[in-house]
Formats: C-alpha cells, sequence, structure tokens
C-alpha cells in the first residue's frame, strides 16, 4: 500500500501471471524482477494492491492456489495460503521488525512517511469486491453531485472535493476506467482521444484484444491463438459481436453506448465495462445498483 | 421452539380457550393470562413467556400479533401459521448483510412470495409488512396489494426484484394506506407514475418515503396528496423535488416530524427564498431533516430556523464543507444523530463537538470511497474532537483511512457507553500510521472499556490478539464483522469460545480455517447466522459440520474457477425448517 507507484503501462505484462500453471510463479518471478530488482525483495515487497495500483480483484484461480506460497506478484494480500497459521502479510511485517532482512529499504512497507505520501497521490484503483463496504446506492456521491457547478467547487474555501480528480477538472483528458469480463486487469481510455462511438470500439479492440489472447493461451479450453495478438473484438456497439460495450454513468446506473450523442456521453460517463453479449439480457435503464441485473420480473 | 414444561400437575392438556381452567397452579384463568400477554410487545420477551410452561406458551400465540423474523429460513411459513394464529405485522429479513456489498449473487433467494400466499390464506387481516433483504417481483407486490383489504404499512429496506409497475399496485389497490417506506432497494424504477395512482379518496397516509427513487413523478398528484393526508408526519422526496416545489409541500404539511428534502439546489428569486425560509420555520415539530442533495452554503440558511428542534440530521447524500456544517450544526443544539460525508473533514466534526453535547450516534460515510489519496476525509482527530465533546456518544460508524491505538484509546476513555462500534479505515490491513503496529491495542481497548458493546466491526492490521480481546471482555457482544484480519485459527475460535451472547457473526477474507469453524459446533446453534467468505474453509469441514448438527442448515457458494475443496462462501443457520427447498442451483445445501 505504500511505496509504490502506479503504472498503467504494467498491465498486459500482469496478465502473464493470472492463470492456473505453475509456470506462471517463475514468470512472474522474472516480471518482477524487471520492475523491482532481486526476487528475495519480491517476497519481501509487501503490498496491498498490485504494483499498478490496482486492486484488481480478481481472477479467483489466482486467490486460490493453495499450493503457491503467495499471490504476492499480484500484490493482493493473501492470508489464507500460508499454512504455517500466520499471514505471508504478517510475516512480513514481522520481518520488517528483523535485522536478518537483506534490503530493508526497498521493501514496501518502510516505516519512512516520506515514500508514501508520494505514493498516496494515486487516484482510485479499481476496488476489491465489495470493499469499502457501502451500499451501491452510496457510491458516487463525490462525483454524483453532476449539477454542483465545477466553479463552485473550485471557488470554495478549502475546496478538496473534486479539485483533484482528472475526470471532472482537466480538459485535456478524460481518463475513464474500462474492465472486460474474462480479464481481471482493466485498462484506461482517455475519451478526449477519440470523438465517436466507433474509434471508442476501435480503441477498446485494441486495448484488450492482446489480453483476451494471453489470457485464452492458458485456459486449459481456451482458444489457441496462433496468430500475433489474437482475434479483433468486433460488434461491440450494436449487439453482434461476442461482446458489448456499456457504461456506467454519474449515477451510478449502467446502460448501453450509443444511445446519446457523443458529447453527451462524454459528460456523464464515469467508466466503461465490455460485458459478454450472451449475458446480456434486457438491459433496465435507470437501475440504481452499481451493478448488471438481469431482469426477471415479468412486466 | 418446544416449551420447556414446568413440573405443574394440569398443565397438559388445557388450551387458551377454555375458559375455566382452574388448574392449581395458576390461580388466574386463561383469560387474564392472555390479557396480560397482549399487552407484551417485545419479541424476545415473549420468546421467554412461550418458554414457561405449556399453557404461557398458548396464552403467547394467541396473543402474539407482531411477528418477527430474523432469518426467513430460520423457519417456514406453515410452522409459522401452524404457531399464530392472529398475526397482524409482520417483519421478515432475508439475505445475509454482506449481500448489501455484493457478496451474495442473484437470485440467492429469500422471495417473500411463498411467505405472501400463506399470509393471504391464514392472516387475512395482516396490516404491515416490513422487509429487509428480501427479494419480492411486481407480481408479488400485487398479490399483496389485493389480498388484505386492511393493509396499511408497507416497509422494502433494501430489496430487489421490483419495479415500480409494483408501486403502482400498491397505491392503486391499498386504500387505507397508512405507510409507504421505500428505502435503498435495488429496484427498476420505470417513471414516477406509481404516486399518481393514489386514489383521490386517499387521505390515511402517515408516512411517505421514495427518496431513493429516482424518476420524476407528477408534483401536482404529489402535493395533492399531502394536502389531503393530514395525518403526514413523515414525508421523505426524492430529489426530483426542486426547492421551490418543497416549499410548496411544507406549507401544506406543517406538522410534519420527519422531512426529507429533495435537491436543494436551485436558482431561487429572493421571494421565493423568503417563502421557503418562512416555510422551514413553521415546521415547528421537525425532528428529522435529510435529502438536500447538491446542498451548499447558499441554501442551507433557509435551514437554520427548523434546526432547533432537530434530534436527527442525515447530511450523508449532501457533499458539506466543513465551514457549511459548522453553521449547520450551530444550530442544531439538540442533535442526537448525525450522519454526515467525510467531505466536512475533521475541523467539520471538531465543530460537532463543541456544539452538540447531546450527540449519541455519529455516522461518517466516505464520499469517494476508492480514492486513496490521504488527504481527502476525515482521520483520527475528527473522530477525538468528537469524543470530546460528545461524551454521551454510543453508537458510531466511522469511515477514515489513518486511525491509530492511541486515538482509538482516548476516545473510548472519553465515551466508555459505545453500544456500537463500526470503524472502517478503508485500506485492508492498515497498521497504526504512527507506529506501524497492529490496531489490536484499539480495539482492545474499545471491548475492555466498553462494558455495554453490542455491536463492533473491526478493520486495519489485526492480529489474532484482537479477537482474544474480543473473547476476553466483549460479554455482551452480540454482532461481530471482521475483514481482513486476524492470523489463524485462534483468533476465531476466541471469539465464539468467548463471546456468550454472540448472535450475528460475518467474517471475510481472513485466515480462519476448518479448526475454527468446527470449534464453533456448539455454538452456531445459539446464533442466528455465520457468514464467512475468502477464509480458509474446505468443503469437507462444511460437510463434517452439516453431518454433525442436523438443526443448522450449512451452505456453500463456490466462485467460478476455484478449487473444488475449497468453500468459498459459507453461510450457516440456525433452522426449524431444514435446509431450504428454494435454492438456486449456485447454493450447496450440506
Amino acid at each position: 500500500m505504500k511505496g509504490y507507484s502506479r503504472k498503467d503501462e504494467g498491465c498486459p505484462r500482469l496478465l502473464d501471471l493470472i492463470p492456473k500453471e505453475k509456470e506462471r510463479l517463475t514468470k512472474s518471478a522474472e516480471e518482477k524482477k524487471t520492475r523491482h530488482g532481486s526476487s528475495e525483495e519480491k517476497q519481501l515487497e509487501l503490498r496491498l494492491g498490485p504494483p499498478n495500483g490496482d486492486w484488481t480483484i480478481k481472477n479467483k484461480n489466482i486467490s486460490r492456489e493453495k499450493d503457491h506460497e503467495s499471490l504476492l506478484p499480484f500484490g493482493y494480500f493473501s492470508p489464507w495460503s500460508s499454512s504455517s497459521g500466520t499471514t505471508p502479510f504478517l510475516q512480513a511485517h514481522g520481518q520488517l521488525k528483523e535485522s536478518s532482512q537483506p534490503n530493508p529499504a526497498k521493501t514496501a512497507v518502510p516505516n519512512s512517511s516520506s515514500s508514501s505520501s508520494s505514493a498516496q497521490k494515486r487516484t482510485a484503483p479499481t476496488p476489491v469486491v465489495g470493499w469499502p463496504p457501502i451500499r451501491s446506492f452510496r457510491k458516487n456521491l463525490a462525483n454524483g453531485s453532476s449539477s454542483k457547478p465545477i466553479s463552485e467547487l473550485q471557488n470554495a474555501v478549502g475546496s478538496k472535493i473534486s479539485s483533484e480528480k482528472p475526470i471532472e477538472n482537466s480538459p485535456k483528458s478524460l481518463l475513464v476506467k474500462i474492465n472486460m469480463d474474462g480479464v481481471p486487469i482493466g485498462r484506461k481510455v482517455d475519451l478526449k482521444e477519440h470523438d465517436s462511438y466507433e474509434k471508442l470500439s476501435f480503441a477498446v479492440d485494441e486495448l484488450f484484444r492482446g489480453l483476451l489472447a494471453a489470457q485464452s493461451n492458458f485456459s486449459a479450453v481456451g482458444i489457441k491463438n496462433d496468430e500475433d495478438g489474437g482475434k479483433a473484438i468486433t460488434g461491440l456497439l450494436d449487439g453482434s459481436g461476442e461482446y458489448t460495450l456499456v457504461y456506467e454513468d454519474n449515477e451510478g446506473d449502467r446502460l448501453l453506448i450509443g444511445d446519446v450523442p457523443w458529447h453527451m456521453f462524454v459528460s456523464s460517463v464515469k467508466r466503461l465495462r465490455v460485458l459478454k453479449s450472451s449475458e446480456l439480457p434486457t438491459l433496465s435503464r435507470g437501475r440504481k445498483h452499481g451493478k448488471l441485473s438481469l431482469d426477471t420480473s415479468p412486466k | 421452539m418446544d416449551p420447556k414444561l414446568k413440573k405443574t400437575k394440569d398443565s397438559s392438556s388445557n388450551s387458551a380457550n377454555s375458559p375455566d381452567s382452574t388448574h392449581s397452579s395458576f390461580p388466574f384463568p386463561d383469560e387474564v393470562l392472555e390479557r396480560v400477554l397482549s399487552l407484551l410487545h417485545s419479541h424476545k420477551d415473549r420468546s421467554s413467556v412461550s418458554l414457561v410452561c405449556k399453557d404461557w406458551y398458548n396464552a403467547e400465540r394467541w396473543t402474539r400479533t407482531k411477528l418477527f423474523i430474523g432469518n426467513c429460513y430460520s423457519v417456514s411459513p406453515e410452522i409459522v401459521a401452524r404457531r399464530f394464529p392472529r398475526i397482524k405485522s409482520v417483519t421478515l429479513k432475508g439475505k445475509p448483510r454482506f449481500s448489501d456489498f455484493n457478496l451474495v449473487p442473484q437470485y440467492w433467494g429469500a422471495d417473500v412470495h411463498s411467505w405472501l400466499v400463506m399470509f393471504a390464506k391464514v392472516y387475512p387481516f395482516l396490516e404491515e409488512l416490513r422487509l429487509k433483504r428480501m427479494t419480492l417481483s411486481d407480481e408479488s407486490l400485487k398479490f399483496l396489494a389485493t389480498s388484505f383489504p386492511g393493509f396499511k404499512a408497507l416497509s422494502l429496506l433494501s430489496c430487489d426484484g421490483f419495479s415500480t409497475d409494483g408501486l403502482k399496485a400498491i397505491a392503486t389497490h391499498c386504500k387505507n394506506l397508512t405507510e409507504l417506506d421505500i428505502q435503498e432497494n435495488g429496484i427498476d424504477d420505470f417513471g414516477g407514475g406509481w404516486l399518481s395512482c393514489f386514489s383521490e379518496n386517499c387521505s390515511s397516509l402517515e408516512v411517505l418515503n421514495f427518496a431513493s427513487l429516482s424518476s420524476d413523478v407528477s408534483f401536482d398528484a404529489l402535493e395533492k396528496l399531502v394536502r389531503r393526508c393530514k395525518s403526514l408526519r413523515i414525508l421523505k422526496v426524492n430529489k426530483s423535488i426542486s426547492l421551490d416545489q418543497l416549499q410548496q409541500l411544507l406549507v401544506q404539511a406543517p406538522q410534519l416530524i420527519e422531512l426529507g428534502t429533495g435537491s436543494f439546489q436551485q436558482e431561487l428569486t429572493p421571494r421565493q427564498y423568503e417563502d421557503l425560509e418562512t416555510a422551514f420555520s413553521k415546521c415547528k415539530n421537525l425532528q428529522t431533516l435529510s435529502g438536500l442533495w447538491e446542498a451548499t452554503s447558499l441554501h442551507l440558511p433557509v435551514l437554520y430556523a427548523a434546526c432547533a428542534s432537530l434530534t436527527f440530521l442525515n447530511l450523508s447524500y449532501a457533499t458539506l464543507r466543513s465551514d457549511e456544517l459548522a453553521k449547520l450544526v450551530a444550530h442544531s443544539p439538540n442533535l442526537r444523530r448525525l450522519w454526515v460525508l467525510d467531505t466536512v473533514e475533521d475541523k467539520g466534526l471538531e465543530t460537532v463537538g463543541s456544539s452538540c453535547p447531546l450527540l449519541e450516534e455519529l455516522r461518517v460515510y466516505p464520499a469517494d470511497p476508492f480514492e486513496l489519496d490521504l488527504h481527502h476525509g476525515v482521520t483520527e482527530a475528527g473522530f477525538l474532537a468528537v469524543s470530546h465533546g460528545c461524551r454521551k456518544l454510543h453508537y458510531v460508524l466511522y469511515f477514515c483511512r489513518q486511525m491509530t491505538n492511541a486515538a482509538v484509546a482516548t476516545i473510548v476513555q472519553n465515551c466508555p457507553d459505545f453500544t456500537h462500534f463500526r470503524l472502517c479505515i478503508m485500506n485492508p490491513g492498515e497498521p497504526d500510521y504512527l507506529t506501524n503496529e497492529p490496531m489490536d491495542e484499539a480495539f482492545g481497548a474499545v471491548v475492555k472499556t466498553c462494558t455495554n458493546l453490542q455491536r463492533l466491526a473491526v478493520s486495519g492490521l489485526l492480529t489474532d490478539l484482537t479477537f482474544e480481546y474480543i473473547g476476553r471482555y466483549a460479554k455482551n457482544l452480540e454482532t461481530l464483522s471482521v475483514a481482513f484480519a486476524g492470523s489463524s485459527d485462534r483468533g476465531m475460535q476466541c471469539v465464539l469460545q468467548g463471546c456468550p451472547k454472540l448472535r450475528k457473526l460475518e467474517i471475510r477474507d481472513s485466515p480462519f480455517g476448518n479448526a475454527a469453524l468446527l470449534s464453533g459446533v456448539e455454538k452456531y446453534e445459539t446464533m442466528r447466522s455465520l457468514w464467512m467468505s475468502a477464509c480458509n474453509v474446505t468443503m469437507s469441514a462444511c460437510r463434517l459440520l452439516a453431518k454433525d448438527m442436523p438443526r443448522l442448515n450449512v451452505e456453500v457458494m463456490r466462485d467460478e474457477g476455484s478449487d473444488d475443496r475449497q468453500a468459498d462462501k459459507v453461510y450457516v443457520y440456525r433452522s426449524v425448517a431444514g435446509p431450504r427447498r428454494d435454492a438456486p442451483p449456485f447454493v450447496l445445501t450440506l
């Protein structure tokens, strides 16, 4: 949680770590080496989130592997994987107090607050499921006051509410998170770089095509993609493809892409999702949950 | 529950109906017993009464009119129907609490329909239904609306599965409706037309809460409704109602005791502003105020006149700054309960400490829960400040990003009467930020000092020591919530062995395994339920538990793609109804 910096660009490499095979641990060790130095340090690096700052959870494959000592390559706190009765989390913590660790300065839970303060300015990572324990209707409050004029926020004495969020105040880029079904690591896409839904769809394809391919290469019954980069993700906008693009607006509702003019979409979108088309029944509008729910009650 | 028979002579065959029972143990006839028992309202008292002897059991069951079922699966509609012949009011709770945070998949269950069918048969004069975390469809709502001619009060909290169409049915058919309270539900909002379905003859409403619905309602219909319902005491409107509309409503209902405003931001003419101010000043009975979406310092002053009588101020939808809060609480010296967003920061909480000496409950919600920047929100300083000024504080829910053991120790010294202590340090496993130690001593101080503690939620970096403390000192603890905490099975074992009054234990992402689970084998029947998710429990242990304890339902849900041996989500609860018959395929009943 302290002492590491966000690296969005790190995501694709981490995907190599997702699946079940044991080789992933060696791969992950390699990943860690390139980024953080020696592999001993990797084990001492204590994190509550992956190095890119995302609390991305969870391909459950990762977290349930009991024969792997730690999921620390993924950076996630994994209390169950240690058989000695203490969590790796606490082991590392305990080790911090001993002098025997090789390189205390590089562990990710140093006592120094100076390194932590610079790392604290990362913006919201993808949350752990159901944490913090806030009910959906309470989310999006800081952003969700959509009609509160930005100028008022900036003029207000001591206002810190949204002044640091690039999404609302910076006209130069509009970065929103985008997650895809079946891919545990999300990406971010800058909506200012596109001016139409078609361009956005193309960008989504570019962002996730490789990830999806890497994913399926490791799955036991996956489709082997021998071409580089895997197959294109198409049909996002009209429901014709295997995946469909949806978004969440500033009220927390999930909506299909494409209904409103692009500029209106940009002003209300908060995040994007790429869902499997097969799992989409009639999407309901105006739903106040943050999650997609199947509409069951016959009208 | 079978009544324990006291050793009396003639207690075997007397039913509560026989008018002349003069068996020697009880010097008064059944009618007197029934008359006396009908004055008992607490379901816990009634439960105790029913255990005295068979006569008392019978007298109690005939006089009970309010049914409280804390876990809808702990009993069945048939069993209830057999035991209680005269029920007018039902409270039913369904899903485990963690379903509020998306930890329970959809279609898990807790559907109210089978209950409604039974009620229609056995309790045709049912008047009240209060549901929490249940699933109900529009069909169920229509059935409800048309099956009970005397139906008066419907309260739905955190329910799902229905839409505003179902509300239309209620508004249309329930001619004597006194209460419609729709809170925080996952419902499909197809528009506000349901409000217009209230007939023009309907004037009985006392409670109307549709704050959590999003669509516009017909203001004309609402205004007329408010005008003719002279007994209206609770009105909570939704965001679609503007300030000047609110003013018109207030003019019709100055008798309101609880008010939830709509959107609190609008360009008002000076005249409108003045009218609004006047309207608020005429609300002399206002005790509760909520809503206030988008409220700013521009419009907050209209409230000041009404603040003097306020005992509960819910600002958890208003992103107020510290100075805005300061002015509000300065006008509200009688506050007992305050809910705010952490946008008010420590400074705002300081003003609470100095302005609200009678405060008993404080909740601080995070405005942006996923923001990790430490420079937003509240810290231990704010909590300390409130504890210094509000010595009567006994309920706290506090979301923060940093905390220290020393601060918590001081806080509970200032306020030793905590009954509900829910501290959520938002980064999982966060230690004391000054000493870098676990937060064990903080919660140790809480349980040692606050002997009346009933509910505890822990967070931060915690070892088994926390749970040793809890087991040793928290003798009145009834509900415990644990997340990302503990070091080994021992932690959970300490709690199970040490807390005699424990009723609900919910745990997620903690290293408790089979030994811990099985150590509570004898305990779970004395509890309402146990939830363990993302812990270290396997299917074999769950099966063992299920086999040993036939009166417990042991249900497991597995996550996609996880190991077959892992029991990812375990829900254990006592039941006299046996295993669920409506469990979906992803719920394995062992």
